[in-house]
């Protein structure tokens, strides 16, 4: 009677999450200072997306030794990234009690062909989508939540901000759209035709939906709420900044009181230096992470 | 009779829902100045800890007040831990109201999250509970009534205007529990205009 790993358990943990700042961290000292400043949940990771951009080279799943560490220091969530296709990091990630994976693009992928059958897991998994069929055909392989995708480590929100308009505007036409012209929708969009009816029984996508890929200041973070999305992902946008404990508790302020503008007035002022930023342009095609 | 929900963070939206399935108009609370008008408040489930963070000031201080006048409570996991007057390994109450003790994620990490049927006292032997890196019990004090167990841990309780539970009953359809709430609030509100 009782069970274990539903899709109601692993779809719940997100819906908790909602209104909440999940944020990046290397080390169990950079897990305090995300918890101490009300992050919903930290996502372990060996170097964060700017590092990664900067230093090259291929990018795994973190050291366990960093995880449990993480996992021992505070008592939120923990997440931990893995290299999209690579069941083994899940396995392990999975046996090392984390609470959700993230099956990122941010590492370097393990298999250009196919992601992980997430299904196959106890724990749940979150996906990047940059519109809906990505973000449908993610939900079909067992993922309980979503994110933008974005440009991961540039500190720049216009990657994010196209993503979550393209995905709300083609939710909106699911939900408009004579039932005759489904099939045909899914077809074009790359979107399992079932995921598209649930979108159609509940109005909207059937897991949550987090802004994620270049959220650097509380003014991101509030202008991606405004646009729809669930909660917030920070990478690179808390310790790579000046002063990442006010930074930090002022993009939670922020994506709390998303609508208020005088508190985020209050909020965005004498945060120091924000982590200087990428121009997408600058990004050699080949160095582009949301296409993996 | 309105109902809020604090809506800092966590399933807002859910409880929202399980008020309008049964027609009960409903707002958000994110600051002090919108519990006026308010017949009875939830606090959702979430990140306890972020919760607290972001109701601390004037808003955790009108929360104490009006739960010591004896306002009516309902809080879920997250929403337990702060109605309850002592936390296992913190020194700090929320805001307590609620005089039991909660051990923080008693039922382990996500991997051990469950859905489960409970039997709960003058609700039904048949009640669906999401339970989610759940809090349980440890301690009831004198006036809590325990209202439903998990494998012999207490899950529900209540003491007079309060009620608190580990799971999310906001994460089904069924809508018993709410329900429950809903005539604890008319109760309460009959009283008031008694006196």
């Amino acid at each position: 009677m009782t069970k274990k790993g539903t899709f109601r358990v692993k779809s719940g943990l997100a819906e908790m999450l909602k209104g909440g700042v999940i944020m990046d961290v290397t080390t169990a000292q950079q897990a305090k200072i995300a918890e101490t400043a009300g992050a919903v949940a930290v996502m372990a990771l060996e170097r964060v997306p700017a590092d990664i951009r900067a230093q090259g080279g291929v990018a795994r799943m973190a050291d366990p030794t960093k995880v449990k560490e993480i996992l021992h220091t505070v008592s939120i969530p923990v997440m931990a990234k893995a290299r999209i296709g690579h069941f083994v990091e899940a396995q392990i990630l999975q046996a090392l009690e984390v609470d959700y994976i993230d099956e990122s693009e941010v590492l370097t992928p393990a298999d250009p062909l196919y992601h992980i059958d997430k299904w196959a897991f106890t724990v749940p998994f979150v996906c990047g989508a940059r519109n809906l069929g990505e973000a449908c055909r993610r939900i079909a392989e067992g993922a309980a939540m979503i994110r933008t995708k974005g440009e991961p480590g540039t500190g720049n929100i216009i990657e994010a901000v196209k993503h979550m308009r393209l995905m709300n505007e083609q939710i909106r036409e699911v939900l408009a759209a004579p039932e005759e012209e489904l099939m045909k929708m899914a077809k074009e969009m790359g979107a399992p035709y079932e995921i598209l009816l649930l979108i159609r029984e509940e109005g909207r996508l059937p897991v949550v939906n987090f802004a994620a890929g270049g959220i650097a200041t509380p003014a991101d973070a509030a202008m991606m709420m405004q646009l729809g999305c669930d909660g917030i992902f920070v990478g690179s946008g808390v310790f790579k900044s000046a002063d990442p404990e006010k930074r930090a508790r002022a993009i939670v302020e922020a994506t709390t009181h998303y609508n208020d503008p005088k508190v985020l007035a209050e909020v965005s002022a004498g945060l120091g230096e924000a982590m200087s930023g990428i121009a997408i342009e600058e990004i050699p095609p080949h160095e582009m992470m949301q296409v993996r | 009779m309105r109902l809020g929900v604090l809506g800092l963070q966590g399933a807002v939206r859910e409880h929202l829902r399980s008020l309008a399935y049964l027609g009960i108009e409903r707002s958000v609370v994110k600051r002090t100045s919108e519990l006026a008008g308010l017949a009875g408040i939830i606090l959702p489930g979430g990140e306890s800890t972020a919760i607290s963070l972001l109701a601390a000031g004037s808003l955790r201080e009108e929360l104490r007040r009006l739960i010591r006048e004896g306002f009516p409570f309902f809080g879920t996991c997250a929403g337990m831990i702060l109605l309850a007057n002592e936390v296992e390994g913190q020194e700090e109450t929320n805001i307590g109201g609620i005089d039991i003790t909660v051990s923080r994620n008693a039922s382990g990490r996500q991997v051990d999250s469950f859905e489960t049927v409970l039997a709960v006292k003058g609700i039904g032997d048949d009640v669906p509970a999401v339970f989610i890196r759940a809090p349980y019990i440890t301690r009831l004090g004198n006036g809590v009534t325990a209202l439903a167990e998990h494998e012999g841990a207490v899950v529900m309780a209540r003491q007079g205007n309060v009620l608190v539970t580990s799971f999310h009953p906001e994460l089904t359809s069924d809508t018993r529990i709410h329900r429950y709430f809903v005539e604890m609030v008319k109760e309460y509100e009959k009283k008031e205009v008694a006196r």
